[in-house]
């Protein structure tokens, strides 16, 4: 249920121009002899990740590799939690040497969630640069961590989530925010 | 950070006896997340265990498992204490719940044990604070053991439920086939029991009234998706139940005039260690059925997987 008064949540087709535009940005950022791979980070990074490997091809003709990172072993929360969370393969097929890597996630908010990704992406071997993609970037960072690219900024009060839907995931697509 | 979140509803593992069939999905399922840590071709430690004192507390002699446990517990980051029986104080007439109380002192979060008494385990749990898992007790369960025999079959048919599966050989004395059939027949696997009938014993039709029981080898074979052999164990009184080593090997060994009445994709399975040329000869201990050393890789995610699933507190808990 959207809070009011809601800042600029996303419909469909808003997700869609947005996903374009991201991609956009991405290829003008990108030097020619750079070598892109795009990380998603589970879960919702993972199908994003998937959808600007398309949209780079279309307009690059390049094959984007794409992986998928779960940073659950990496949580600096982990050994405090009540039950240990699900741990989904990370499936990274290709190398990181020197690649420039963009992380894609759905939303960026206190930064712990990046920590934990760059610490697992490191341990795969050292790439050229890192770069952050995110669909919803709002306030309320804990670490000192900004996105390079954002869908959408945001500053919302910490006691309401900014919800980022994916038809892959979720049935439908669409950024919402609401009440906790 | 959002995630899912599954509560492992066990502190320890005792067993595989006390394991729902979706507790042991959840084990093999997450050993999946690990082998991927296991296979990176960079750095294979993650940091999920840090800051978690693991003591490993072996009374009985293990090489694999001790070493398997071990290489878990650093790919995960534990601190790691080794306890050595043989230099202890049991040695100067210590009790277990004595040395047990000793290391609560030292605040452990999981201790890994071998012991030669079934109910061991069982009696460190009440006294502990840290989970107990159970790496080996007697003739009773070893279920880390029947966990990556599980993964493995599971790795290679991509299920268990209606997979043909023989363990062959000294029944009786034998740890691993009580987990295994808790764990294979309770995830839907078929089992036939081989060996002689004094290394067979009838009662286990009792317990685990599903399986079939079968003192001819030859006869079973051609059906069977796993055949597992069992390591004659001579050290743990073998010997007193069969006529002799030749005689066993005659109708029990697995050899490659048996493999040719096999299903050609059928695989075998061995815990280990092999004594070669008594039930299992190397041709087939090393032949391309074998996936004797998958056992042994696969240990380590699986080991990983019990330790990460039982190293956060819960709430409610079951033993």
């Amino acid at each position: 249920m959207p809070a009011a008064p809601g800042p600029c949540p996303m419909d469909p087709g808003q997700m869609a121009s947005t996903l374009q535009r991201l991609a956009a940005d991405l290829v003008a950022r990108l030097k020619p002899e750079e070598e892109v791979v795009l990380l998603g980070i589970r879960s919702r990074g993972l199908p994003l990740a998937e959808r600007l490997a398309i949209l780079l091809r279309a307009t690059t003709g390049a094959q984007v590799p794409v992986g998928a990172l779960d940073i659950t072993l990496y949580r600096d929360d982990l050994t405090e939690m009540v039950g240990s969370p699900i741990v989904r393969p990370t499936e990274i097929p290709f190398t990181l040497k020197d690649r420039t890597v963009v992380l894609v996630d759905d939303v960026l908010y206190t930064g712990r969630t990046v920590r934990a990704a760059l610490d697992a992406l490191l341990d795969h071997g050292r790439p050229h640069r890192v770069m952050l993609l995110v669909m919803a970037d709002r306030s309320g960072r804990e670490l000192p961590i900004q996105a390079d690219l954002a869908g959408l900024r945001v500053e919302v009060p910490p006691g309401q989530r900014v919800a980022v839907r994916l038809k892959e995931i979720d049935g439908e697509d669409g950024v919402t925010v609401e009440a906790c | 950070m959002t995630s899912e979140r599954y509560v492992f509803p066990h502190k320890h593992l005792l067993g595989i006896e006390p394991l729902s069939p979706q507790d042991i999905t959840a084990l093999l399922d997450q050993a999946r997340a690990f082998e991927e840590v296991c296979e990176r071709p960079s750095i294979k430690i993650v940091p999920a265990l840090r800051k978690k004192l693991v003591v490993n507390l072996f009374f009985e002699n293990s090489t694999r498992t001790r070493n398997s446990f071990e290489i878990a517990e650093k790919r995960l980051s534990a601190e790691i204490i080794n306890f050595d029986a043989d230099t202890s104080s049991l040695n100067k007439g210590e009790t277990l719940i004595d040395t047990a109380m000793n290391l609560e002192a030292m605040h452990p979060d999981l201790i890994v044990m071998r012991h030669s008494a079934p109910g061991a385990h069982a009696l460190l749990a009440r006294h502990m604070k840290a989970s107990i898992v159970n790496a080996g007790d007697g003739a009773h369960e070893h279920p880390t053991q029947a966990l990556l025999d599980a993964y493995t079959l599971r790795k290679k048919f991509g299920k268990l439920d209606g997979l043909r599966v023989a363990i062959v050989g000294d029944i009786r004395n034998s740890r691993v086939v009580r987990s295994n059939l808790w764990l294979l027949t309770r995830m839907g696997a078929r089992v036939t029991l081989v060996g002689p009938p004094t290394l067979v014993p009838q009662e286990m039709k009792a317990t685990w009234p599903g399986i079939q029981i079968s003192h001819d080898f030859d006869a079973v074979i051609p059906e069977q998706d796993a055949i597992m052999m069992l390591r004659a164990q001579f050290e743990r009184g073998t010997g007193a139940y069969i006529p002799g080593q030749g005689e066993y090997s005659r109708f029990f060994q697995l050899n490659p005039a048996r493999m040719k009445r096999a299903k050609k994709d059928v695989v075998v399975l061995h815990p280990g260690p092999i004594n070669r040329g008594l039930e299992i000869t190397s041709d087939v201990a090393d032949g391309p059925n074998n996936l004797i050393l998958d056992q042994v890789t696969n240990g380590v995610p699986v080991r990983m997987a019990v330790l990460y699933l039982l190293s956060n507190p819960h709430g409610e808990q079951v033993p």
